[in-house]
């Protein structure tokens, strides 16, 4: 079970793990997009981390957590990640309104609504060489561990080897969609930012979860 | 670099304000940001919205007036306005008839207007869209389809002036459809911009170098080679458009839209390659636009965009319009 203090450390992991790495971001970026999605997504995440006092004073509703963070996404990214990460929160934040603690089961369930949010609006799915090549992966890993009965330490940790598999996956084909599919055969051998993007976040995931032992 | 700029981060904001200022008897800036309206709100015709990255100008806001867009909704530099901004637009200028959300087919601006479309339609406001994709450089096999260029000034102006017909929302989209099926664009790039916030080059591009079918934002093109005359350029430019739409015995406007660091007078040259090749074509010209229409900062180039006239949409086409920009 976690609370809002494990969903602000978590928010906290993820945003530091992107600002770390968004000089890497731009350059994956660079090779098959248009070079700038670290910047955005570390704009994104220092805006994150000046919410978490405000977040944290706030009645701690998980999904209004979520929703917030949804809306940051729309309004602070910007280009084609902005919505389709904003999607996913906000999808992920519907079966969480009115929750003060989540469990495995919301965790996972969470996890498949932003997906399927973000599906919806790329009108996309595996294989295109984008974020679901981590997403669709890691959340079919976490159900399957969730449906064995393991903790959520546990179930995060698959869903971020899952992922990075996913972040793998992409190099070897090439991008259906997004700007990256003018260049067609040549993102070839390139690893999508969008899906290194999301393991970084499940990465966190895990790592706040063991740190904070939470079951 | 040199620019006339102040802060740089305040840059799109400026931009909006000095074009408000302007013609404030035809645009109105909402407070705290650079979305803009028409001073006349209609009342029961179709609202148009566009956006755009900011350094296009004078598009989107050029565009903004009677005739032609009730809102048009800057992003940042070379960015898609956000979902949040372009509600606001859209909350503003809609009305019973409905609001028609025109779309430069890059998938940041697909992706921000479907998620403002989809919260449009959680607030009851009937919304549709239509998607410019005119690129001839891009494959229309993709995907994602082709790339949006400035052929969508066309799009606007003819959905515009349906719209003020007082024609429902999908007789106005279907008429920009229509308009949209028969109009085709290729650019030319020769010189880079210059990006504001770091100074750097947009792309690079060899001192005698030109690329035919670059993207407004250094997408690659079809062909690098070195600079060629006005007329060889023109020559390989519209081959690529006649080589994928058959134009031949249409009658056509031509938009020649200047990028931004082209000089008019090279416009000009321009316009007669471009009236001497189409008329051995057989292709009948009926009006030409020429000038900075939608710009990428100054970056040095052209686009020719070709769209097909039937009787309907040549009387669109003449029909009143007066923004900042286009007046008749």
């Amino acid at each position: 079970m976690t609370g809002k203090e494990f969903m602000l450390a978590a928010l906290e992991a993820i945003s530091h793990s992107i600002i770390e790495h968004e000089e890497h971001l731009n350059h994956l970026d660079n090779a098959i997009g248009d070079g700038d999605h670290g910047t955005n997504m570390a704009r994104f995440s220092r805006i994150i981390l000046s919410d978490l006092p405000e977040l944290s004073a706030g009645n701690g509703d998980l999904g209004e957590i979520l929703h917030h963070i949804g809306m940051r996404c729309i309004t602070e990214i910007g280009g084609a990640a902005g919505p389709l990460f904003g999607k996913f929160f906000l999808q992920a934040s519907i079966s969480n309104i009115g929750n003060t603690s989540m469990d495995a089961a919301n965790w996972v369930l969470a996890f498949d609504d932003g997906t399927m949010g973000v599906s919806l609006i790329g009108r996309s799915t595996e294989g295109e060489k984008t974020m679901l090549d981590a997403l669709f992966p890691a959340v079919r890993a976490m159900q399957e561990k969730l449906e064995e009965g393991l903790s959520l330490p546990e179930i995060f940790l698959a869903g971020a080897t899952a992922a990075e598999n996913g972040v793998e996956f992409t190099k070897t084909i090439s991008a259906n969609k997004g700007r990256a599919a003018y260049i067609g055969q040549r993102s070839i051998g390139h690893q999508d930012p969008g899906a290194t993007t999301v393991m970084l976040m499940l990465q966190a995931l895990h790592k706040t979860a063991i740190e904070m032992n939470v079951k | 670099m040199k620019k006339f700029i102040n802060e740089p981060g305040n840059l799109e904001m400026e931009t909006a304000r000095g074009m408000a200022l302007a013609k404030p008897h035809i645009l109105r800036q909402l407070p705290g940001c650079n979305v803009m309206v028409r001073q006349n709100k209609k009342t029961d015709r179709v609202a148009l919205v566009f956006g755009c990255g900011s350094g296009h100008e004078p598009a989107p806001n050029g565009y903004v007036g009677y005739g032609m867009l009730d809102a048009g909704i800057p992003g940042k530099l070379f960015s898609s306005p956000t979902p949040d901004m372009l509600l606001k637009g859209i909350k503003e200028v809609q009305n019973d008839a409905g609001v028609l959300c025109i779309i430069v087919n890059y998938t940041g601006d697909v992706l921000n207007f479907r998620m403002a479309m989809e919260m449009a339609q959680t607030e009851g406001i009937a919304v549709e869209s239509v998607i410019i994709a005119d690129d001839v450089a891009t494959q229309k096999t993709k995907s994602v389809g082709r790339r949006g260029l400035a052929g969508v000034l066309l799009v606007m102006k003819i959905a515009g002036a349906e719209a003020e017909m007082g024609s429902d929302l999908y007789r106005v989209k279907e008429v920009a459809e229509w308009a949209a099926s028969g109009l085709r664009t290729i650019g030319v790039a020769c010189r880079p911009c210059i990006i504001p916030s770091d100074g750097e080059p947009s792309f690079e591009l060899g001192e005698t170098e030109m690329e035919i079918g670059m993207g407004l934002h250094g997408e690659p093109g079809v062909l690098r080679c070195d600079m060629m005359s006005a007329k060889d350029t023109v020559h390989q430019m519209l081959d690529l458009i006649l080589l994928d739409c058959n134009y031949e015995n249409s009658e056509v406007v031509v938009l020649i839209n200047g990028l931004g660091g082209t000089p008019p007078m090279e416009l000009y040259v321009i316009n007669e390659c471009i009236h001497e090749y189409l008329s051995e074509q057989g292709i009948k010209i009926y009006d030409t636009m020429i000038g900075n229409f939608m710009t990428s900062l100054e970056m040095g180039g052209f686009s020719i965009s070709l769209m097909r006239l039937d009787p309907h949409l040549k009387a669109l086409y003449d029909a009143a319009a007066v923004t900042s920009i286009i007046r008749r």
